[in-house]
């Protein structure tokens, strides 16, 4: 086992955690959580695909992982106050609770 | 595999493990916070500088003041209760994110060939970064911008108090 195998293991240990987490928790924010650490595990690939990969010189990777984080946090300002918005009409942010789009 | 690298990979798995698992949603945030500095150190081993201190700033920094915010204006009056689901609910997914393990986990150990990678430690440093950013992907940070700015509006728009609305 090298050390890239290393990494990617450890991003698919993270990736299931986060998965874990967005389907057995009930709160909408810790969801939210969960979905952040699997695009985190996804952008430890990149990094590790750029650092043992070849033509590193060219930083495709750490670009990639440079947007990828802008659309992250662009997503969690975006879930975060649709959760507040939510959370104003049904008084909950119980995933279990919140059944209906009707306004 | 290095001492470093355990130790990292350690606090990592730890803090991901403690925000999924804790009972109180701050703890869970706070315990996010461990793993992505975690992340970011292990970022910084892997020679990309600019993206373990972007890591920091934009997670340990922005992204966990707003889960805090979020989780302080959605409380429950009656204190925090976050009951988890029912048993077979908890059951299913812990399921399923153990068989998305052992699938990505085979097709890491089998899919990897196992000759030495190219050794040589690539430094990304933040002057080539900022190079790049403004020569091959300009077109992309000028769009990443324009995210950011109608993401901005957008959840100023929805997080607003409606007024004069029918409740």
């Amino acid at each position: 086992m090298n050390s890239l195998s290393s990494y990617l293991l450890l991003s698919a240990v993270l990736f299931s955690i986060g998965l874990s987490g967005a389907l057995i928790r009930r709160n909408a924010i810790l969801v939210l959580i969960g979905i952040e650490l699997m695009l985190n595990a996804a952008n430890l690939n990149f990094i590790a695909f750029w650092r043992y990969g070849r033509h590193p010189e060219m930083l495709t990777g750490v670009m990639f992982v440079i947007f990828s984080i802008g659309v992250a946090a662009a997503e969690a300002a975006v879930g975060l106050s649709i959760i507040v918005a939510v959370y104003r009409h049904f008084r909950t942010t119980d995933l279990d609770k919140i059944n209906f789009l009707k306004g | 595999m290095t001492l470093s690298f355990m130790l990292l990979a350690a606090i990592a798995i730890l803090g991901a493990a403690a925000a999924m698992n804790l009972k109180t949603a701050v703890h869970c945030v706070l315990a996010l916070t461990l793993g992505m500095v975690g992340l970011a150190a292990l970022y910084l081993q892997l020679g990309a500088q600019f993206v373990g201190l972007t890591q920091v700033l934009v997670y340990v920094g922005a992204v966990a003041i707003l889960a805090v915010f979020a989780i302080m204006l959605t409380r429950s009056r009656t204190g925090e209760t976050l009951a988890p689901g029912s048993v077979s609910s908890r059951l299913s997914g812990a399921l399923t994110a153990l068989l998305v393990f052992a699938v990505l986990a085979w097709a890491i150990l089998t899919g990897v060939s196992p000759q030495p990678l190219s050794g040589a430690q690539p430094e990304a440093s933040v002057r080539e970064v900022g190079v790049a950013l403004m020569q091959r992907f300009v077109l992309p940070l000028e769009i990443i911008g324009v995210l950011l700015t109608a993401a901005l509006i957008g959840a100023g728009v929805l997080a607003i108090e409606e007024k004069g609305g029918d409740r």
